[in-house]
This record gives structure tokens, C-alpha cells and sequence, in this order.
């Protein structure tokens, strides 16, 4: 699909990786210059928080259907999730770290799908990187109160039951996985969805164009129909990404803290 | 595999525009610790505390509602028993009562006949006695009184005065065993 979008000429404008980075709105070559999808970004953090703090204000103990949706997505993370991972004790600890950052990550993926917004803001790796490196300095942290600064790298380079001549290679390992892997993994996978999930929303709108406006044909109209209910098609996949991606980043989150504070290797 | 592929044409495209998606340009990060900073806040100091709260109330109600709902329920059933054994109980002690009562009836039935009948037996006893007596003094009465007329009779007769009482006697002896002899023959 990208290469017929890119070898389509005239006429078409095929969606492209610079729908991320356009020009300064104001501040131009600040560290606070802002453009079209930082502006996506601040109104999903007021969206999230006026919708949640609505919620919050208004919750009963006798929940109206809004507060039951919310609590259905709270309970069904902390208990699914969180506990799942961690178990109840240690949950407790970083439920409300993993919430809020999965209640994060769906706003700022969902207005990839809202029409006028139309671009997800973690298609730029900024945020999941801050988010990554939040999360990579709570296992470090918690491994580290946990197991004690030596202890935690002893017991996290140097499993117990590895074969003396394999150990220098497991450390190497998992010494990658600890302070690069998993973080790197954790911002690439989000941020890489949701510029593969413009992309692909983004022709299914601009493909419509081109086949049903700017090259009208009885032949092209047809294609466009395709292309058309490809729109809603990929619409909705993007809002099944959106939450599928907020949700492995924190699950993701969850199971290395765990293996940072467990007792067993 | 799809994403892997978009992803290095996304990358390879990139190229050519000369923007690299894998380094955050430096207003980016800060545009990026701002709104999260103010999510993190909101949701810690407010939204978090508020829901759980909320949860934690109806949880606590719930539980509540439960438990008092069980008590109530263990209560029921509590009474429940407790009426049955009474009821129980007091049938019982009525089949004990009647039991009772027949059986009090049975003997004073039996206490009744017996004295009647012992009565009845005094009654004809009495009655036996009172008969006896009375035929004795009849006896008695009618000898005294067939004497005196038979000895007035025979003196008559004979125009002998029996006045010798143990002749007399004897007279009057021998002529009542003659009657009875006769009567004996005629009955």
C-alpha cells in the first residue's frame, strides 16, 4: 500500500512520514516550539482530564453509566493487569502509576481516529520515550530497594542454575535488556503503530480523494468504494489499536517491574 | 510482519525527507513532560484518590448489605427452629396430656366399676341379712303364736289344761314337726 501511494503522482497527495512533523504554530526553533501536534496533544490531556475529573467529581457510590464504564476500565486494570502481574501486594504499589499511564497513552492515541484531530501525538517517540524512561526508572528503582544496589544486579545479571560457561553471555544479556532493551522496545513499539496507523487511515482518506475528485473515472469511482469503506475499516482498527497499544505498554510495564521486584529469577 | 515492513518503509521514506522518528526533537520532550506532568498530578492528587474512595465505599456497603442480609437470614432460620421445636413440643405435650387424661379416665372407669360393685355386693348382702333376720323373727313369731293357738285349741279339745309349760312344749314340738312333715309331703 505505501508503494502504490508513493508511486502515484499527480494529483495525489499520499500520507507521509512529514505529517508529523510540520511547521512551528509558534516558538520556531525554541525548546517550548509548538506545531499542529503538540496542540493534538495538550487538547487530549484536557479531553482525558475534564472527562476523569468529570467522573471523579461526580462519582457515586451508586455509579451513573459513565462512572460504571470508567470503573469497568480501573477494575479490570488492577485487577487483570496490575494484580494479575504483580499480585495484590505489590500491585498496590504501582496501580496507580500503570493506570494513569495507560489512561494517558489511550488519549493520546484515540485522537488519531477523531475527526479534526486526526493524528496521534505518540506517533512522535518524545512522549513514549518519556514514558519509557519513567517506567524504566521505576524497575531500577524498585529492584534496587528491593534486592539493594549489588544485590539487584547480581540477582538480575547472574541467575541462579545457569551453567558457569554460559554466565558471562546470560549478564551481557540481560545487562542490554535491562538498560536498553526494554525501554527502547517499550517507546518503539507505541510510537511506531501509530505512525503505521496514520499512514494507513490517512491513504484510506486521501486514496477516497484522489479515485472519487481528482481522478473521477467509472473506473476509479469503483476503486473509491474500496478505498471508502476502508475508512471505516481502519477507523476502527485504529481504535482497537489505540487501546491494544495503551494496554501492552502497560502490561509490558507491569511484567518488567515484576521481574525487577520478584523473589525468583 | 505487516508492521515490521510499514515500519522500515516508513523509515526508508524518512530518510529521503530527512527526519529521523526515532530522535525526539528537544521541544517535543518538553511538550511531552508538561501534559503528562499535569495528567500525573490530576490523576494522583484527585482522580485515583476519588474513584478508589468511591469503590472502596461500595465495597465496604456491599459487604455490608451481605453480612447484615446473612445475619438477618441466620436469624430467620434461628426462629425458624426454634418455633418447630415448639411446636413440636407442644404437641407433644398434648398427645402427653390426652395420653393422661384417657388413661385417668380408664382408671377412674375401673376405680367406679369395682366400687359399685362392691357396693351392690354390701346391698344384697345387707339385704340377705335383713331377710334372715326377718324370717328368724318370723320364725320365731309364728311358733310363739301357732303354740299358744294350738295349746288354747287342744285344751279346748281335751279340756285338759296343759299347763305344764315343759309339756306344753312338747306337744307343740311334736305337732309343728307334723305340719312340716306334711308340708314336705304335700310341696
Amino acid at each position: 500500500m505505501i508503494r502504490i501511494a508513493t508511486e502515484s503522482g499527480d494529483g495525489f497527495h499520499a500520507p507521509s512520514i512529514s505529517d508529523f512533523y510540520p511547521d512551528a504554530l509558534f516558538g520556531d526553533g525554541t525548546f517550548y516550539e509548538f506545531n499542529r501536534i503538540l496542540l493534538v496533544r495538550v487538547i487530549a490531556t484536557i479531553g482525558l482530564l475534564a472527562i476523569m475529573g468529570f467522573v471523579a467529581k461526580r462519582a457515586t457510590v451508586v455509579p451513573s453509566r459513565g462512572q460504571s464504564i470508567v470503573e469497568l476500565i480501573l477494575g479490570y486494570l488492577r485487577e487483570n493487569v496490575v494484580y494479575g502481574v504483580l499480585g495484590e501486594e505489590v500491585g498496590k504499589r504501582y496501580d496507580k502509576l500503570l493506570i494513569t499511564i495507560f489512561f494517558a497513552i489511550f488519549a493520546f492515541n484515540i485522537t488519531g481516529t477523531i475527526p479534526g484531530l486526526n493524528i496521534a501525538s505518540t506517533g512522535l517517540i518524545g512522549v513514549t520515550l518519556v514514558l519509557a524512561v519513567l517506567i524504566w526508572v521505576v524497575y531500577l528503582t524498585s529492584g534496587i530497594i528491593k534486592h539493594g544496589f549489588v544485590g539487584y544486579w547480581k540477582y538480575s545479571l547472574f541467575p541462579s542454575g545457569a551453567a558457569l560457561a554460559v554466565k558471562p553471555l546470560i549478564a551481557l544479556v540481560d545487562l542490554a535488556q535491562i538498560v536498553l532493551i526494554r525501554p527502547a522496545t517499550l517507546a518503539l513499539r507505541l510510537t511506531i503503530n501509530m505512525i503505521v496507523g496514520h499512514l494507513l487511515l490517512a491513504l484510506t482518506y486521501s486514496a477516497t480523494q484522489y479515485f472519487w475528485v481528482d481522478a473521477a473515472s467509472n473506473f476509479n469511482i469503483a476503486y473509491g468504494f474500496i478505498t471508502f469503506f476502508g475508512i471505516f475499516f481502519m477507523t476502527a482498527l485504529e481504535v482497537f489499536v489505540a487501546v491494544l497499544q495503551a494496554f501492552i505498554f502497560v502490561m509490558l510495564s507491569a511484567v518488567y517491574i515484576n521481574m525487577a521486584v520478584s523473589e525468583d529469577h | 510482519m505487516i508492521v515490521t515492513q510499514q515500519a522500515i518503509a516508513i523509515f526508508a521514506a524518512a530518510g529521503e525527507e530527512n527526519i529521523n522518528p526515532l530522535i525526539p526533537a528537544p521541544f517535543e520532550i518538553f511538550w511531552s513532560l508538561i501534559p503528562l506532568a499535569v495528567v500525573f498530578f490530576v490523576f494522583f492528587r484527585y482522580v485515583m484518590p476519588k474513584l478508589g474512595a468511591v469503590l472502596d465505599e461500595r465495597a465496604a456497603l456491599i459487604e455490608g448489605g451481605i453480612s447484615k442480609a446473612e445475619k438477618a437470614q441466620a436469624e430467620a432460620a434461628a426462629a425458624l427452629e426454634e418455633y418447630t421445636a415448639q411446636l413440636t413440643e407442644a404437641r407433644a405435650e398434648a398427645a402427653r396430656i390426652r395420653e393422661d387424661a384417657r388413661a385417668e379416665a380408664a382408671q377412674i372407669l375401673a376405680e367406679t366399676r369395682v366400687k359399685a360393685g362392691h357396693e351392690a355386693d354390701r346391698i344384697v348382702e345387707t339385704a340377705n341379712k335383713q331377710i334372715e333376720a326377718e324370717r328368724q323373727q318370723a320364725i320365731v313369731s309364728l311358733r310363739s303364736d301357732v303354740g299358744a293357738l294350738a295349746t288354747e285349741l287342744a285344751s279346748k279339745i281335751v279340756g285338759e289344761s296343759l299347763a305344764d309349760d315343759a309339756r306344753q312344749q312338747r306337744v307343740i314340738d311334736a305337732f309343728l314337726t307334723d305340719l312340716e312333715a306334711n308340708v314336705k309331703a304335700e310341696g
